[in-house]
């Protein structure tokens, strides 16, 4: 296994393309759960979590069932002798949404039967990740940039944690921001979007980072 | 609610992007150029036209528990449709909306109109809903693009604005520049809808 490599792909998710700023991914909880710092390290932890495991298991999921591959778990279980595996990565969207779904489902059972502290922290947030575009984002990019499985993991660990850096920037700002003068127009919304574009600004200056 | 309310529901008093700030993903991602934005928009017209048509027809049939299920499976089939048929036809737009086009799936305006309108009315109003929001959204998308690519790029829709002698603000195309446009947008909005509510006599006195 190569560190190195694994390294450069963090500092990549968490600085370089950030999931929020540099790639667009997770803007509804960025501007709907940054009002408070609590919330907002709640929501990230549980992103963080989440993203981990569902791009372990899309990853596993696109590799040994979709892909038209000798090592197709269904084409081993149903092929006959001398024909090809199938194609099945035309499912791919139908498969990641539903296995994204079930997977936030059976994790929150599992919180709530394992740490009742936890689940009072992250419960109500888990539902909201389902439709969490970073989610499935990142088991698409996974997909896409021909990761392998560790890989997959740590790119979806990092990008969970740059989601919850910019989550939490954003929150810290908008608590000080409570005391500020804004105009009346420019109130709520508004004036978060500003501040995104001028956070955006700041993680560009780490794309002069050069790597590997 | 007769029909034109309902349609001019989701343009205006409603617009998805800018008053209800769903769906922002694409509208930030895709708004680097007029041409993508209509590209996108059109995709998110007809996938929010289908899934509306199909979840209202088959609304008394569906189980009260497991209608998330069903609505985000609906979803995801017309979006793999858009997906195959834009790669066939439409290769470079293809490219350039990249992963947002699955992400479609995931879009908070589709799901939200399945649930909170076309579950509970007939397809005709559905139909009615979901081209007012489609096209409330096409017509944010192309507010913020049209601003991004004339500042960014100096041309609207491919053809050349602002002369030889304007330097493009790079700024623009890039993330920031997104996030200042619709940000600045929405402000506008906020300000025009105060002015309304002021009578003219505070405002001229």
């Amino acid at each position: 296994m190569d560190i190195q490599n694994l390294l450069v792909i963090s500092v990549g998710a968490i600085l370089i393309s950030n999931f929020v700023l540099s790639r667009f991914l997770g803007i509804c909880p960025y501007i709907g759960v940054s009002r408070q710092m609590d919330s907002a390290v709640g929501m990230g932890l549980a992103v963080i979590f989440v993203m981990a495991i569902a791009s372990a298991v899309t990853w596993v999921i696109y590799t040994y069932f979709l892909m038209p591959t000798h090592a197709n778990i269904l084409f081993i279980l149903f092929g006959k002798e001398g024909q090809s595996p199938t194609d099945l990565t035309f499912l791919q969207t139908i498969t990641f949404i539903f296995v994204i779904a079930s997977l936030v489902q059976f994790v929150e059972m599992v919180i709530q039967k394992t740490s009742p502290g936890l689940h009072r922290s992250l419960g109500i947030y888990l539902p909201l990740i389902t439709t969490n575009c970073a989610v499935l984002g990142v088991s698409f990019l996974n997909i896409d940039s021909g990761y392998n499985f560790m890989e997959s993991l740590v790119n979806g660990m990092a990008s969970g944690i740059g989601f919850t850096l910019a989550l939490v920037l954003m929150a810290g700002l908008r608590e000080k921001l409570e005391t500020a003068r804004v105009p009346k127009a420019m109130q709520g919304a508004p004036i978060a979007f500003v501040m995104a574009g001028l956070m955006a600004l700041a993680f560009m200056g780490f794309s002069g980072l050069s790597l590997g | 609610m007769s029909v034109g309310k309902l349609f001019g529901k989701g343009i205006v008093s409603d617009n998805p992007v800018f008053r209800l700030l769903l769906g922002l993903c694409p509208v930030l991602a895709t708004s680097t150029s007029v041409f993508n934005a209509i590209g996108m928009g059109v995709s998110v017209i007809f996938v929010l036209l289908c899934s509306n048509i199909l979840v209202s027809s088959i609304r008394h049939f569906i189980p009260q528990k497991i209608r998330i299920p069903i609505y985000i499976c609906i979803i995801a089939t017309f979006v793999t449709i858009v997906d195959m048929v834009l790669a066939g036809f439409m290769p470079e737009l293809h490219k350039s909306l990249g992963m947002f086009i699955k992400l479609i799936v995931v879009n908070c305006i589709i799901l939200g109109r399945a649930e909170a309108f076309a579950s509970r009315n007939n397809p005709f109003h559905a139909i009615i809903d979901a081209l007012g929001m489609g096209i409330g959204f096409t017509l944010a998308m192309i507010a913020v693009a049209t601003f991004r690519e004339i500042l960014g790029n100096g041309t609207w829709f491919g053809m050349p604005v602002l002369g030889t002698s304007f330097e493009p603000v790079l700024l623009m195309i890039l993330s920031p520049g997104a996030f200042f446009t619709i940000g600045l947008i929405t402000g506008f909005l906020n300000w025009l809808d105060h002015r309304k509510r002021i009578p003219h006599a505070v405002l001229n006195g």
